[in-house]
C-alpha cells in the first residue's frame, strides 16, 4: 500500500516526515476503529475459514491453483482490470486536458457530466448499457448504417470493459484533472522558446508532469475493476465470468465458503504483488539520473 | 562559454519593433511602442512594475502575439514564426525550471531540441553551470535549490546554445546585493564572448547603468526614451524620465516667452532655463541636486543664475557630502547635494537662497498631470548615474 500512497502524492510534493503527525495520531482512532470493525475482522474471518472449511489445511488453495476454471478467471479478472484500466486513461487524458484549457463555466459543465454515472443507480445504468449492446440494440444499429456488420458485444468481455470504464471513469478523469490544473502552462512556453516543437514541449514536459494523476487514476480504477459483480454479470457471458461472480457462485451456490474465502485471498495477495511490482518500477524511473 | 565549446559562432541579430501595440480585453499592455536594438548590442527596458516591459519581451519571443505592428529580428520578419523556430533565448521573470529534470538535465534541454551529440551535451552543461558558479549541482532537482541558485540555473540554461537574442526577465530579481553584482559582471562578460544581441528587462536602475549599451524606459505601455544612461540622465525629453532616473528637483509653472531662452514663472518668481514651449503651458524646470547651491539671504545673485528663497527643512550627511532637503514657500520640495570639501555654512531650519545656473535646468512640459513622480526607493544613487555619465 505505500505505493498506493506515494504514487498518489504529486512528485513535486516532499512527503511528510514520519512522526511528525505523532501529536495528532489520535486523530486517525475513529477511522481505524471503524476500518478494524468493518474491514479487518471479515477479512481475516474470511481468511480464517479459507484455512478451516470443510476440513482444516490448504486444501482451498490447492483446489485453486490447480483449477484451470478458477485460475482462468483470476487472470480474465486482471487482464479486464488492465482494460479497463486502459480505456479509461485513453478517454479521460484528453478530457481532464480540456478541462484545464476551457473557461470556468464550461469547466462546471464537463465536471458535471463526468460526474453523471454517479447520480444514477449502478442497476439501472447497467440496464441501459444492457439496451444499447444488445445484438440489434442502439450501438449495433449505428454500426450497421456505416457498414460495419452487428458485433456480439454483449455476453463478451468486450461489453464487460465498455460498461465498467463507463462507470469508472470519474476516478481517471478527476485525479489527472487535479494534478493537470496544477501544472505550469509557462513551462510549455519555456520549452518552446527553447527550440522544442510543441509537441515534444508536450511529451517531454507536460506529460510527465502528468503522471502523478496518472497512477493515481489508473490505481484507483484498476482495484475497483477487481471487485465489479453487477457489471459483468449483466452484460458478460456466464462461462467467462470474473473473479467476483465465481466467489458468488461458491458461497451463495454452492456453499463452499472455504473456496470464496481462498477466492478473495489470492486476488489480495496478486493485487499486493502487483502494486508492488509498480511501486518498485516507479522507483527505479524516478531515481534514474536522479542518483547521485 | 570557451572558444571549443561554443555551439555555432553567434552573432548579434538586429531587432526591430515597428508601432507594436498589445491589447487585451480591458486593457492595453503595450501602446506603439518602436525600438530598434543593433546586433550585439545589450539593450535594457527600464521602467514601472506594469509598464508592459514583459510583454515586450514576449512579443519578441513569440509567446505574446502583438494586435498590431511588425516585428523583425535579423532582418527576417517574425510574426508567423512559432517560438520554436526563432532561436531566441530566453530568461524568465518566473524561472520556469522544469521540475521534473535534474539542473543538469534542464541545462540539456535546449542542446538536446539542437541535436548536440551526448558527450558534447554534457560538457557544454558543465561549463555553462560553472558560469553561473554551480558546477556539481547538475543532478539536484530545482526544488532542492534556493531561488538565487534556480535563478542562476534559468541563466545558464539560457546562455548555453548561444542564441543570437537573448531576453532576461528580471533575471536577477531575487539575488542578494553581492551575488547580483558578480552576476551583473558574469552577464556582461557572456554578452561580450557570445556576442548576442541582449534585451534585459529590470527595475534596479543602477543594475540598468551597470549592464547597458543603451536603455528603453518604459511608462504606462509606451517608450519614454531611449539613449545611453548619460542621456537620460543629462537631457532627459519628459518629467517622467527626469523624475525616474536619478534624484531630480522639479520647479512647476506656467511658461512666460521672453527672448531666447523660455521662462518660468513660479509663483511670484521667474525662472530662466535652455529650452522653448508654448506660451502658457504648464511646465517644470528639472534640475539634478549636485547643480544646486545654498547660501545665505543676505549673499547676492550673480548674472546668469536662477534663484528662489527656500528653507532648509532636513539635512543629511553623507560621508563624502551632504544632501539638503529645501522647501520652497509653496511647499514645493528640492534636493541640494553638497559636496564634503565645499560645504556651505547653512543649517536646518535656516532660511536660504537656492541658486543654479540657468544651462543647468532642463525646461520639460508638464502637461502629463497624470505622471506619478517616483518613490525615491526607484532613484538612482546618484553617484553611478554620474560615474557612467562621463
Ligand atoms: N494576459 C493578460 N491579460 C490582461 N492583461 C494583461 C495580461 N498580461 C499583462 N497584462 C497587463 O498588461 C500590463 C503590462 O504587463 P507586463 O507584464 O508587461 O508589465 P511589466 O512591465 O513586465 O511589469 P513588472 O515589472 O511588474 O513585471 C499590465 O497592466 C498587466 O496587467
Ligand atoms: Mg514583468
Amino acid at each position: 500500500m505505500t505505493a498506493l500512497i506515494e504514487i498518489a502524492s504529486p512528485a513535486s510534493g516532499s512527503r511528510p516526515r514520519k512522526g511528525a503527525g505523532g501529536r495528532w495520531g489520535w486523530l486517525l482512532l475513529p477511522a481505524v476503529a471503524l476500518l478494524a470493525v468493518l474491514f479487518l475482522v471479515p477479512l481475516g474471518l474470511m481468511a480464517w475459514r479459507s484455512v478451516t472449511e470443510p476440513v482444516p489445511g490448504a486444501g482451498n488453495y490447492s483446489w485453486f491453483l490447480t483449477s484451470d476454471v478458477a485460475l482462468a478467471t483470476l487472470v480474465r479478472t486482471l487482464t479486464v482490470g488492465a482494460a479497463v484500466t486502459l480505456v479509461t486513461l485513453l478517454l479521460s487524458y484528453p478530457y481532464a486536458y480540456l478541462m484545464t484549457m476551457v473557461g470556468a463555466r464550461a469547466r462546471i459543465w464537463l465536471t458535471l457530466l463526468v460526474l453523471l454515472p454517479f447520480w444514477t443507480s449502478l442497476m439501472v445504468r447497467t440496464f441501459a448499457w444492457v439496451v444499447l449492446l444488445q445484438d440489434n440494440g442502439v450501438v449495433n444499429q449505428l454500426l450497421g448504417t456505416v457498414g460495419l456488420g452487428p458485433l456480439q458485444l454483449i455476453r463478451t468481455p468486450a461489453g464487460v470493459v465498455i460498461g465498467m470504464s463507463q462507470v469508472l471513469m470519474p476516478f481517471m478523469v478527476l485525479p489527472l484533472y487535479a494534478v493537470m490544473s496544477g501544472i505550469d502552462r509557462r513551462l510549455l512556453d519555456a520549452a518552446q522558446g527553447m527550440g522544442a516543437r510543441p509537441a515534444i514541449a508536450f511529451l517531454r514536459v507536460f506529460v510527465p508532469l502528468s503522471l502523478p494523476g496518472v497512477g493515481a487514476g489508473a490505481l484507483t480504477v484498476f482495484i475497483t475493476s477487481l471487485g465489479f459483480y453487477v457489471t459483468p454479470a449483466l452484460l458478460g457471458s456466464p462461462d467467462q465470468a470474473l473473479i467476483s461472480q465465481q466467489i458468488f457462485t461458491q458461497v451463495n451456490g454452492l456453499l463452499a465458503w472455504g473456496r470464496g474465502g481462498a477466492m478473495g485471498v489470492v486476488l489480495l495477495a496478486v493485487t499486493l504483488v502487483l502494486l508492488g511490482l509498480v511501486g518498485v518500477v516507479l522507483r527505479i524511473t524516478r531515481t534514474r539520473g536522479g542518483a547521485r | 562559454m570557451s572558444a571549443e565549446t561554443s555551439l555555432i559562432k553567434a552573432r548579434g541579430a538586429r531587432i526591430e519593433l515597428a508601432q507594436v501595440r498589445k491589447e487585451y480585453a480591458d486593457s492595453v499592455a503595450v501602446d506603439d511602442v518602436s525600438l530598434v536594438v543593433e546586433p550585439g548590442e545589450f539593450m535594457t527596458l527600464l521602467g514601472p512594475s506594469g509598464s508592459g516591459k514583459t510583454t515586450t519581451l514576449n512579443i519578441i519571443a513569440g509567446f505574446t502575439t502583438a494586435t498590431s505592428g511588425t516585428l523583425t529580428v535579423g532582418g527576417k520578419q517574425m510574426q508567423d514564426l512559432p517560438p520554436h523556430r526563432r532561436d531566441i533565448g530566453m530568461v524568465f521573470q518566473h524561472y520556469a525550471l522544469f521540475p521534473h529534470m535534474t539542473v543538469a538535465e534542464n541545462v540539456a534541454f535546449p542542446l538536446k531540441q539542437r541535436k548536440v551529440p551526448k558527450a558534447r551535451r554534457a560538457e557544454m552543461v558543465e561549463a555553462a553551470l560553472e558560469t553561473v558558479r554551480l558546477g556539481g549541482y547538475g543532478h539536484r532537482r530545482p526544488r532542492e535549490l534556493s531561488g538565487g541558485q534556480q535563478q542562476r540555473v534559468a541563466l545558464a540554461r539560457a546562455v548555453v546554445y548561444e542564441p543570437s537574442v537573448l531576453l532576461m526577465d528580471e533575471p536577477l530579481g531575487a539575488l542578494d546585493k553581492k551575488l547580483r553584482e558578480s552576476l551583473q559582471l558574469e552577464i556582461k562578460r557572456v554578452h561580450q564572448e557570445v556576442g548576442s544581441t541582449f534585451v534585459f528587462v529590470t527595475h534596479d536602475q543602477e543594475e540598468a547603468l551597470v549592464l547597458s549599451d543603451r536603455i528603453a524606459v518604459f511608462n504606462d505601455g509606451g517608450i519614454q526614451q531611449v539613449g545611453t544612461a548619460s542621456e537620460l540622465y543629462e537631457k532627459p525629453q519628459s518629467l517622467f524620465v527626469a523624475e525616474f532616473l536619478g534624484e531630480s528637483s522639479t520647479v512647476r509653472g506656467r511658461v512666460e516667452p521672453d527672448g531666447d531662452d523660455s521662462c518660468l514663472r513660479v509663483g511670484d518668481r521667474t525662472v530662466l532655463a535652455a529650452g522653448r514651449l508654448a506660451k502658457g503651458s504648464a511646465a517644470a524646470v528639472v534640475v539634478r541636486p549636485e547643480h544646486l547651491r545654498v547660501q545665505p539671504v543676505a549673499e547676492p545673485v550673480g548674472p546668469g543664475v536662477n534663484a528662489l528663497p527656500a528653507r532648509v527643512t532636513q539635512e543629511i550627511y553623507l560621508g563624502s557630502g551632504r544632501k539638503l532637503e529645501l522647501a520652497l514657500p509653496d511647499g514645493t520640495v528640492l534636493l541640494a547635494r553638497e559636496q564634503a570639501d565645499r560645504l556651505s555654512g547653512v543649517r536646518h531650519g535656516d532660511e536660504v537662497t537656492v541658486v543654479w545656473d540657468v544651462e543647468r535646468g532642463v525646461l520639460l512640459d508638464d502637461a502629463s498631470g497624470t505622471t506619478h513622480p517616483p518613490t525615491s526607493g526607484d532613484r538612482i544613487p546618484v553617484a553611478a548615474a554620474e560615474k557612467s555619465g562621463r
